[in-house]
Formats: structure tokens, sequence, C-alpha cells
């Protein structure tokens, strides 16, 4: 027996090894859980993850030197852009929040409850597992900043995955496009729900719609929230095919809103809050007032008692209600201002109580209905 | 063709200084962690770890040294994912313990040797990790023969030009 086994040593001992691998594999698939195999699996990323962190300072802090120092070419330009970005968003502003609150108040007559993201923490991406076959990568931010297990990880394009494993100073979060990543979604316009799955080739595929169903290529597909993970209504991304599934479901492409081959920096959320929502009524803001702020205003005159009261008659606006459409950003204004036809005489002043009110400092919530910015 | 069958006695047999014997393999991994953030087909195709285990196995010639060589970058790589820990432990077991076997046995030195032993154990590697995956762990693997080849034919060039470079830490037994 000795003799064979030193004529087989070498065998011998591999079959050992292969033997005890095989054997940890068996024990890990019949408990199932990741949790017993997380003191090694600490040791692993504890011995790559502060390279990868050094080297993503290096790079970080090199491309901000140049973003910061030597990159300023352009600036005032885009800078002027941006300018002229803010005010269209500011007045397409309005048409949403009007949009906004009325489905506040249909929610608040329905006691509908929703969740809200209400603090997220933010990490930048370090590294990965380096296998196509495990689709994770490692962020930043641990323990030590509030993370745990099961939070949801999102871009400004859309979501990213969630948190699986925590350590103190890192995280490891499985992307949206691992084969045992799952995600309940639901499509923007057709309302038809579905579980987000990955495949082993990395895409993304809606399942659970049935075959009957119409699906068209294109339409946004959202987080449903019946995940309990990700909140109701988060972008995923585009359906791209729609094709014959098995078992009388759709089988749905879908292409992530998030880039999740080359993330960077992301976002965790580590508070959601579920509350009814409250109908706002009083809080209202006209689109006349967003114009009114990016025109000149009159400056205000001196204490002199009679030219204020005659500036006041005069600078006072007489409510007409006529509607004045704005063409170039297809909001109907309803002007405050007045024409020069209803002012008073001077003859006739007002109590120097009332004071100058500019345009773009009238109160916005003593106009009656009517009166509201109302989109075309 | 460059691969010669030669008796035990005529093969050279290396060793490499404790630094290099764990620092490059940690290199290995780190970079293969690393680099699909940037470039992200790179996990796709190459195996860093893989290509440091044969090259290792082909050098010390030992099968015993090969094998555990293999099993603990397999393990290290298997704790940075978050699949079952084993499952590269093993294919790479397997790949370090035949490439040994086949230095102490063949000449593989040369270019084209060295091309051709990557090739085969990148296929050997992927097989295993296939069978332990859909067999013991009923992991869903989609195997592609066109995928296989390519990326061993990818891996098999970056291989005979790392092993260039590593050459450099070889010492004479």
């Amino acid at each position: 027996m000795d003799s064979l086994l030193g004529r087989y040593r070498n065998l011998s001992i591999l079959v050992g090894i292969l033997f005890l691998q095989v054997l940890g594999l068996a024990v890990q698939v019949k408990r199932g859980s990741s949790e017993d195999t997380r003191l090694i699996r600490i040791w692993a990323v504890g011995a790559v993850t502060p390279f990868e962190r050094g080297l993503v300072w290096i790079q970080t802090g090199s491309s901000n030197l140049w973003r910061n120092y030597f990159y300023l070419r352009g600036v005032r330009a885009e800078n002027r852009q941006l300018k002229q970005q803010i005010a269209a968003m500011r007045i397409q502003d309005v048409r949403l929040s009007e949009d906004a609150s009325q489905a506040r108040r249909l929610q608040a007559l329905l006691e509908f409850k929703e969740q809200f993201i209400s603090k997220t923490v933010a990490a930048q991406v370090i590294g990965s597992s380096g296998s196509d076959l495990s689709r994770v990568v490692y962020i930043d931010k641990g323990e030590d900043a509030g993370i745990k297990r099961d939070m949801a990880v999102i871009t400004a394009e859309g979501i990213v995955g969630k948190v699986l494993t925590v350590y103190p100073s890192v995280s490891q979060v499985l992307l949206l496009n691992d084969q045992s990543s799952g995600v309940g979604a639901l499509l923007e316009k057709s309302r038809l729900q579905g579980v987000l799955r990955g495949t082993p080739n990395g895409e993304v595929v809606l399942e659970r719609v049935m075959a009957d169903e119409q699906v068209q290529p294109g339409e946004t597909v959202l987080t449903s929230g019946g995940d309990q993970i990700f909140p109701k209504g988060l972008p995923v991304g585009r359906v791209t095919k729609v094709g014959t599934g098995r078992d009388l479901f759709l089988n749905i492409q879908v292409k992530p809103s998030a880039n999740l081959s080359q993330l960077e920096e992301v976002l965790v959320v580590v508070e959601k809050q579920e509350q009814q929502p409250v109908a706002e009524d009083n809080v209202r803001i006209r689109a006349a007032d967003i114009l009114a702020q990016r025109l000149p205003s009159v400056p205000d005159k001196p204490a002199d008692p009679t030219a204020a009261a005659g500036t006041s008659s005069a600078q006072t606006p007489v409510k007409t209600g006529t509607t004045h459409s704005v063409p170039s950003n297809g909001v109907t204004v309803e002007s405050g201002a007045d024409n020069g036809s209803q002012i008073k005489p001077p003859a006739q002043p007002k109590p120097p109580k009332t004071s100058s009110t500019p345009l773009n400092q009238q109160p916005v919530n003593q106009q009656p209905a009517g009166d509201e910015a109302r989109p075309n | 063709m460059p691969i010669t069958y030669t008796s035990g006695e005529q093969v050279e047999v290396y060793r490499f200084s404790i630094p290099v014997t764990i620092g490059v393999p940690l290199l290995a991994l780190f970079i293969q962690a690393f680099i699909p953030l940037r470039f992200p087909g790179f996990a796709a195709y190459f195996d860093l770890p893989l290509l440091v285990t044969i090259f290792f196995a082909m050098a010390r010639r030992n099968p015993i040294s090969g094998l555990f060589t293999g099993a603990l970058i397999g393990l290290v790589q298997d704790m940075l994912g978050h699949n079952k820990i084993g499952l590269y432990g093993i294919a790479k077991t397997v790949v370090g313990y035949g490439a040994s076997s086949l230095g102490v046995k063949l000449d593989v030195e040369t270019a084209g040797a060295r091309f051709l032993v990557t090739l085969a154990f990148y296929l050997i590697h992927s097989a295993v990790y296939f069978t332990v995956a859909h067999e013991l762990v009923s992991m869903t693997q989609q195997w592609s023969w066109r995928y296989g080849i390519l990326a061993g034919l990818g891996n098999a060039l970056l291989g005979v030009l790392i092993y260039y470079g590593l050459d450099r830490f070889k010492q004479r037994t």
C-alpha cells in the first residue's frame, strides 16, 4: 500500500486536493448562504482592494488636476450655455411641478403610500471580480459608511444593482446583468409587470410578461418596487428586442440605462421613507414669475412720500387676465403686468403704505385659480 | 515542431524568490480585477491568473508545487467573485498539475510550445470550470467552441508575451 502511494504520490495529492475542494463546494451548496465564507473572502478582498483604491485615487487625482487647472478652455462659453439651459429648464419645471402637485393631490385622495429616497451615500467603483462569470463590482464604502446588505445602488441614469456583501471599508455590488440578480420591473406605458434578470452572457431580460401582451421596442422600463429593494419608478432601461420566450412568456431584451460596463461613481440608497404624499396647494410658482426674474426690474425709489405715492400708483399693476403665449418654450403665461391705459392719474394717489412692488416680487398666492400658468 | 520529448534530467528546473512567488500572482489578480473597469471586454477574454499558474507550473516542473500554486490562485480568484468558492480552485488545480507534469516531459521554453500549451490548458480550464459549475453548483452556463477557441488564442498570445517578461525572475536551482 505504501509503495503504491509512493509510486502515485503526485496523483494521490491531486485527488486529495480536488476532493477537499469538491467537499467544500458541496457544503456551500447545501448551506446556501454566503455568510459561511465571509471570513476568507475578507482576506482576499483585503489583499487586493488597497491597491485598487490607491490606483483609483491616483487616477482621479491626476484627472482632476487636468480638469481643474489645464482644461479651462471653453469654460466661459459652456457656462453661458448652461445658464441658458437652466433658464429653459426652470420654465419647464413649472409645467412638471403642476403635474406633480396634481398627482400628489390624487394620491392623497386615494391614501396612496409611496417610497422616497431620503438618504444616499456616494461611492466610487474601485474594482471588479475580474471574471465574466461573476458580475460584481467593489465600491469604496462599507459598514463604516452605513452600507448594509441589499441596499439599492443607482446612478443618475438608472439602477445599477444591489449591495451583496459588506466589508468594513468596501462593499461588493451585484450588477443588474448578473445571472443571479433579479429586479421587479414594469413597462412605463403598458404598466405590465415582470422580473428583470441577467443572462450568462451579460444581457438583461424582462421575464414573466405573458406572450399575448403587446410590448414595443423602445419602451421604457422602470422599477416596480415589488422587490422591496428599489423604490418604485426608477429608470431601468429600454426594451431593445421582443421575442417569443418559453412557457407562454415573452422574451424581452432590455438595454440598461446605466452603463454597467464603465461605472465610476454610484449612489447607495441607505435610507428610504414610506409616506403618504401631501397635496401642497399653497405653493404656486407661475411661469410669469420665472420670466419676470429674467427681465430687468425697476429699482426702488427714494423714500419721498409724494414721489412714492405717484410711483406706487404708477407701478401697481391691475390684473386684466390677458393671456400671452410664449412660443419659444411652449408655456402659456398669464401676465400680471399692465399697460399704461390702466394706470390711475397722479391726482388720485394711493396711500403711501402701498409700497412699490416689482413684478418679480408680487405675491403669487393671491391669484385666482384661472391665473396660473397652464401648459399648452 | 518545437515541442520535443526530453528526459527528466535534460530539462531545466527553476525556482523563484519569495517576493516573486507571492507578488506576481497577486499582481495578476489585481490587474484582472482592475482592468475590466476601464476595458469591459477584458474579463470576458483574458485570464491573467491562469497564465501565471501555467507559467509557474511549467517553470518549476514539480506537479505538487504546480497543483498547490493553481489551487491557491484559483481559490483567491473565487473569493473575489460572488460564486461558490472552489470553482476556479478546482479548474486551476488541474491546470497547475497538468502544466507541471507536461513541463517535466517536454521542453516548453520556446514561443511555439508555450503558445500551444497555453491554448490547450485554457480549453481544459474552461471545460473543467463548465463541468463543475454545471454539475455540482447547477449554474447556468453556455458553452461555445467559437468563443473558447478565440479566447484561448488571445490568452495564448498574451501568455507568450507575459512569459518572456516573467523569464527574468527565474533562478536556476
